[in-house]
């Protein structure tokens, strides 16, 4: 909420700026008031392609935020360079060496028929990934046109597209899945990116409406609407940069969702053990019996990745909603600065009183 | 904002004895809010429509039949008798589709959802009744604790922002980012095989029959400890961390100062000022999860083997069991739509502003 306050209030800026400007041509007394604030040396920048993009891209702009893009750019670089990266092809039998625990051979171990565990688990990472990225690509593109378009219009469309939602957000996703993948033989990664991405995309929706909703009735809209814009620039020019970070924190959640699901459909057996990814290795541990036998560099490793992957997503998440809503951070940082002053946030006002006269006294 | 704020807060007085809508709205509020009651009812009556209607189509579309794997697993049954089979699972193909679908409709306004091929011809009401309190039971109860944990502890974080106890968000969120089936493996490979504190899986012994004795209700805790335990560290970081977000956000409203310039104890504005306005959104997603406590558990029964209605809904798939399986997603559906319709009523009640914007 407050972020888009923020934008708005940039708006604001930008209109008061060209307002200065018509003001210099006319020049009445107080437009020299305000001119004389700022320099008439630097006239107001343009806001250039690279900066516009800079700050559609702000609320990746904080520490955590840039923490989570590291170690998924990390997993990302992997799946793109299995081929290079992984020592052994990741089906590669062994009956040498089965169960062996790591070696400089085989750093992660190898598996019941002597397949190497890291190999088996880089080339997993790609399935992972482009599940998760495929499904939430899909997911976030149905949520902006559902959500955009049922909060901006109104009357029985509106309430009908939100009905639609509804629905999807009920239905139970995971046991619908299962159903639907048990038609297919060998569904394709393609097709549970798709079916995901159809089931995960109602929250997201329902989140962009009621932000639609609200940003409709602001100045600027209304402005817009009064100009005669269509509403297709409507939307795409005044309304989509007010909601790029909830539609980034509904693709990263939707993200997280998909690579959960994914991994969870493979070590229930639902998808076939052919595509490579960290719930089918988990699923062939499992059957195994490697969780029984304590052969931990076969079950940990696939675990662990998911759970960085994880990690790494609602870090970024973390960043978003402090971008969204400031006093997330603020009340920390707020709380630690009183604390360093020997003062308590939640202490009444009489004692901070006191405690500032003892530190004036001292 | 504060200042747009004080305007309105000093204009209200006037509107009021004005007679304007401020007046209306506050006479409103006792009213029963029947325009919200009806929307809620229709999309409640539509979504059912479209999930049984998912429901009667799903099985139909898929690959293989529930008679020819039946066929496969028992060779001395006669084409006869699979024909009589096909008739007996509504799957003769001499009706047309949409006749099928009246049929399905018919079946199931008398509560009669088929017979389970899988569980030697039972009806599936009986199968699925005698999985559901297993479910419910466990899950319910391990929803409850987590829900209470991490609110209060949200609470608790959110009040004393800034202190040490901040670090229990990241730590909460790590646990139940990582995949729960991985958590339920690692605590039976850690907890039940190396240190053998606790059975692996089933809900209690073999060889043990269901009774009311202080004997078998051990039993059942000493196995539900287990799941019980993961799904409440799974799900906990979620609570807590909706909660501890509210909460900084209530924290700095303006009626949270003046109780406390009021000279109020903390305890006081802690729980009864910025608490109870926080917790709202809580409990409806704790509305809302009561309902995926049926159906969010399918990955715990099949680590744990547990046998509730996700097992059931496994095994059916497995088996293409079509009765099975579309009565247990019939049930899953329901307690969601149900929950769905306790969220909305809990907060109609809890929260005024719902009834008022109607009225």
């Amino acid at each position: 909420m407050t972020a888009v306050n923020d934008r708005t209030a940039q708006n604001d800026g930008a209109a008061l700026d060209a307002d200065g400007a018509h003001r210099q041509a006319g020049v009445p007394a107080t437009a020299t008031v305000r001119t004389s604030q700022r320099p008439a040396s630097t006239p107001p920048r343009k806001p250039t392609f690279w900066s516009k993009l800079g700050s559609a891209f702000a609320m990746f702009r904080n520490p955590k935020s840039i923490a989570g893009l590291s170690i998924l750019g990390f997993f990302v670089l992997v799946a793109i360079f299995a081929d290079v990266l992984a020592p052994y092809p990741p089906t590669r039998i062994d009956n040498t060496a089965r169960f062996q625990p790591p070696s400089a051979a085989h750093w992660l171990g190898t598996t019941h028929i002597g397949e190497d565990v890291l190999s088996q688990v880089i080339h997993g990472t790609r399935g992972v990934i482009v599940v998760g990225f495929l499904a939430a690509i899909i997911a976030t593109l149905i949520a902006i046109v559902i959500g955009v378009i049922s909060g901006y219009l109104t009357g029985w469309r509106s309430e009908s597209l939100s009905a639609l939602t509804n629905v999807f957000l009920v239905i139970p996703g995971l046991p619908l899945i299962i159903i639907v993948a048990s038609m297919f033989d060998d569904p394709p990664l393609i097709l549970i990116a798709l079916v995901l991405g159809l089931i995960g995309w109602a929250w997201g929706a329902r989140v962009l409406r009621a932000q639609t909703m609200s940003l409709r009735t602001r100045d600027f809209i209304q402005a817009a609407r009064a100009n005669g814009e269509p509403m297709r620039r409507i939307i795409t020019v005044e309304m989509l940069p007010n909601l790029m970070a909830l539609i980034a924190a509904s693709f990263v959640g939707t993200v997280t969702a998909a690579i959960l699901g994914l991994t969870t459909l493979s070590y229930i057996g639902v998808i076939p053990v052919t595509t490579y990814n960290w719930g089918t290795i988990l699923n062939w541990a499992s059957a195994q019996g490697a969780f029984r036998q304590n052969q931990w560099w076969w079950y940990l490793p696939p675990g662990l990745c998911i759970a960085a992957i994880g990690v790494a997503l609602s870090l970024i998440n973390f960043g978003i909603d402090e971008y969204v809503n400031p006093r997330l951070r603020s009340a920390g940082e707020r709380a630690r600065a009183m604390k360093k002053k020997g003062m308590n946030v939640n202490d009444t006002v009489t004692v901070v009183r006191t405690n500032t006269k003892t530190q004036e006294n001292a | 904002m504060t200042a747009i704020d004080s305007s309105l807060q000093t204009q209200e007085p006037d509107a009021i004895s004005a007679g304007t809508t401020a007046t209306t709205a506050v006479k409103g509020r006792g009213r029963v809010p029947w325009r919200f009651l009806g929307n809620r009812a229709l999309f409640y009556l539509f979504t059912l429509w479209a999930a049984i209607t998912i429901n009667f189509f799903v099985p139909r579309l898929m690959k293989g039949d529930a008679v020819d794997q039946y066929l496969a697993r028992n060779r001395n049954v006669s084409p006869e008798a699979a024909d009589a089979l096909r008739a007996l699972l509504g799957l003769d193909t001499d009706k047309s589709l949409l006749q099928q679908y009246f049929d399905y409709w018919n079946l199931l306004l008398h509560g009669d959802l088929g017979v389970s091929l899988l569980h030697g011809l039972r009806p599936v009401t009986e199968v699925i009744s005698q999985a559901l309190p297993w479910t419910v039971g466990l899950v319910g109860f391990a929803t409850l604790v987590a829900f209470t944990i991490g609110t209060v502890g949200g609470a608790i974080v959110g009040w004393r922002r800034g202190s040490r106890l901040d670090a229990l968000i990241p730590i909460t969120t790590f646990l139940s980012t990582i995949p729960y089936f991985w958590l339920g493996l690692l605590a039976i490979a850690l907890f039940s095989v190396n240190l053998g504190w606790f059975p692996i899986g089933k809900a209690y012994g073999v060889g043990v029959t269901p009774e009311w004795s202080f004997e078998f209700i051990g039993e059942v805790i000493h196995h539900g400890f287990l799941p019980a335990t993961t799904i409440i560290i799974a799900s906990l970081g979620g609570w807590m961390l909706g909660m501890r977000n509210m909460m900084l956000t209530v924290l700095d409203e303006d009626y949270v100062m003046v109780a406390q310039a009021k000279g109020m104890p903390n305890d006081r504005v802690l729980w009864r000022y910025a608490a109870r306005n926080a917790v709202l959104p809580q409990i409806q997603s704790f509305a809302l999860s009561l309902g995926f406590i049926v159906g969010g558990t399918i990955v715990m029964e099949m680590v744990f083997s547990y046998p509730g209605v996700g097992k059931l809904l496994l095994d059916a798939t497995n088996a293409k069991d079509y009765a099975l399986m579309q009565g247990v997603f019939l049930v899953i559906t329901l307690s969601v739509l149900l929950a769905n319709l306790l969220a909305d009523v809990a907060y109609a009640f809890l929260d005024p502003r719902t009834r008022q914007t109607e009225a």
